[in-house]
């Protein structure tokens, strides 16, 4: 992963950092140039809530390879509210206790790791609320 | 816009081919068309093909595929619209021929999938998600459309047995299939037995890896009338939309959006109500995609999709047969070649091409869905025997 790759999506991994538009109100995350409701290209920023519910799910049980020593992990598509949904792993679930609609809350994360002595890569996972 | 038919139509044995390097892949089936439609030359090519370059380190088969087809100086297209690569390029042809650019144009695609390991096509495939919102985070394609499946099962009731069947269906038309690569028959606990791959995806709900190629040729009506005494296959209808590239994104995840616009296109244009189509060749990269498929395009209602499979409205002697080829997931998914294939089915079921057995009775109008990632690009067109 090149650095500057890793480096421009901090803001979205690390703070959860989105721009909400100024005519219609829709909240982008990522942030876009334009808003794909009303065509406005007027922002003010803002952050996604870090609270939301489970609105579909999977286990990967046959991982990319970045990701091998981590399977079985569950990965979630999750209503942050806002008319936002982000997609990302469950951490601190055992599998059978995943359910459509759960409470979970995002957290700040490891995500994958370049080889044993590689780059760590952060992001966010949510966890059960 | 003039009226565009298919003259002629090629498609090698599928599998894992690792004897033939992509240039005569591409080729075998480029030829097998030319000599269907009894010409040696067209004046353009078009090629369907995800992404060569990650699964052999190939690119330019714009002229890669002029070349080794001996057509050159021919120019060649090469077309990417991930696994919709090879619609799009029908629709490229189409559009070329329709505009009266040229006359006689070839539409062809490609994939090579097995020079790399399973991780290796993994990771090639995943490029057609959203690499740093959606693969970052560890997401395949098994588990995006395993996402989907939940939502479905949760959302209308969609059972584990439905998504299934879908697999055993396929796999009894692709069974009769000789260009097919996995032609076994599957009972419903063989699918759902098998290795999960992504809850609730197991390894047999899922479309496999595959190196093949398909090619048709494209014409317009008036000369196609000089040039071949074999019942036409007219264009009817073509339509292509997109969706969002996230699935997270999307107003209903279990609902195919681009596929319902691009139908709605197609339809229009050719004047047709679904119920008048008489079979379909549609994207079944996952069992639970076939499914979402047949609900977008009409031929089951929304969240019936299961249901109807299991009731045998799309099986080979159904109502509305759906993937009478075997469909991506016994016939195999050379993804930039699925697209074409379906047009090649088509157009052999409406010209009665097809042993006894791998005949529909009534196939006088067929259409082909052709898909890309998690449904954010869907392309469908209607032919029809004039």
């Amino acid at each position: 992963m090149s650095a500057p790759k890793y480096w421009r999506e901090m803001a979205q991994r690390y703070r959860f950092e989105a721009v909400k538009c100024k005519k219609c109100g829709r909240v982008l995350f990522p942030p876009r140039l334009v808003c794909p409701a009303c065509k406005s290209r007027e922002f003010e920023n803002t952050r996604i809530n870090d609270k939301g519910t489970i609105e579909t799910y999977t286990i990967v049980r046959i991982p990319p390879s970045q990701f091998t020593d981590e399977a079985p992990y569950p990965v979630a598509i999750v209503n942050m509210g806002d008319n936002v949904r982000v997609l990302c792993q469950v951490a601190d679930c055992e599998p059978e206790e995943l359910k459509i609609g759960m409470p979970v809350r995002l957290e700040f994360r490891k995500i994958q790791q370049e080889g044993s002595s590689g780059i760590l890569a952060y992001g966010y996972k949510c966890v059960p609320e | 816009m003039r009226d565009v038919a298919v003259i002629g139509v090629g498609m090698n044995k599928w599998g894992e081919l690792w004897e033939i390097a992509i240039r005569d892949l591409l080729a075998e089936s480029a030829l097998l068309a030319l000599d269907d439609a009894g010409i040696d030359s067209v004046e353009a090519m078009y090629i369907g093909c995800m992404t060569s370059g990650l699964f052999t380190d190939q690119e330019h088969l714009g002229s890669m595929g002029p070349d080794y087809s001996g057509i050159c100086p021919v120019p060649g297209t090469r077309v990417e619209s991930a696994c919709a690569s090879g619609g799009a390029a029908f629709r490229a042809a189409f559009m070329h021929v329709a505009s009266g650019m040229g006359d006689i144009v070839m539409a062809a695609g490609v994939e090579k999938m097995t020079d790399v390991d399973g991780g290796g096509a993994t990771f090639a495939l995943a490029t057609a998600a959203d690499q740093e919102y959606e693969v970052y985070n560890g997401i395949t394609f098994p588990g995006l459309y395993a996402m989907m499946a939940n939502h479905h099962m949760n959302k209308y009731g969609t059972t584990r047995d439905q998504l299934a069947q879908v697999s055993v269906k396929n796999h009894a038309n692709g069974f009769n299939n000789e260009l097919a690569q996995f032609r076994m028959k599957l009972t419903l606990d063989q699918v759902k037995n098998s290795v999960m791959v992504a809850d609730p995806m197991t390894l047999l709900d899922c479309s496999p890896i595959t190196d093949g190629s398909a090619a048709v040729i494209l014409c317009s009506l008036d000369k196609a009338k000089e040039l071949t005494k074999k019942r036409l296959v007219k264009v009817i209808g073509s339509g292509h939309a997109s969706d969002t590239i996230q699935l997270a994104q999307r107003e209903n995840l279990s609902y195919l959006k681009s596929t319902e616009l691009a139908a709605k296109q197609a339809l229009d244009m050719a004047g047709k109500k679904i119920t008048d189509i008489d079979f379909a060749e549609v994207h079944d990269c996952f069992s639970i995609a076939e499914i979402m498929v047949i609900e977008a395009l009409g031929i089951a209602e929304v969240g019936k999709g299961g249901p109807a499979t299991m009731d045998g409205v799309t099986a080979f002697d159904g109502k509305f047969p759906v993937n009478p080829s075997g469909g991506l997931k016994s016939k195999g998914h050379p993804v930039g070649a699925t697209g074409v294939a379906q047009i090649v089915e088509l157009t052999k079921q409406i010209r009665g091409d097809l042993d006894k057995n791998r005949q529909l009775k009534k196939a006088d109008i067929g259409l082909a869905q052709n898909m890309g990632g998690s449904g954010a690009s869907s392309v469908v067109h209607i032919l029809e025997g004039v």
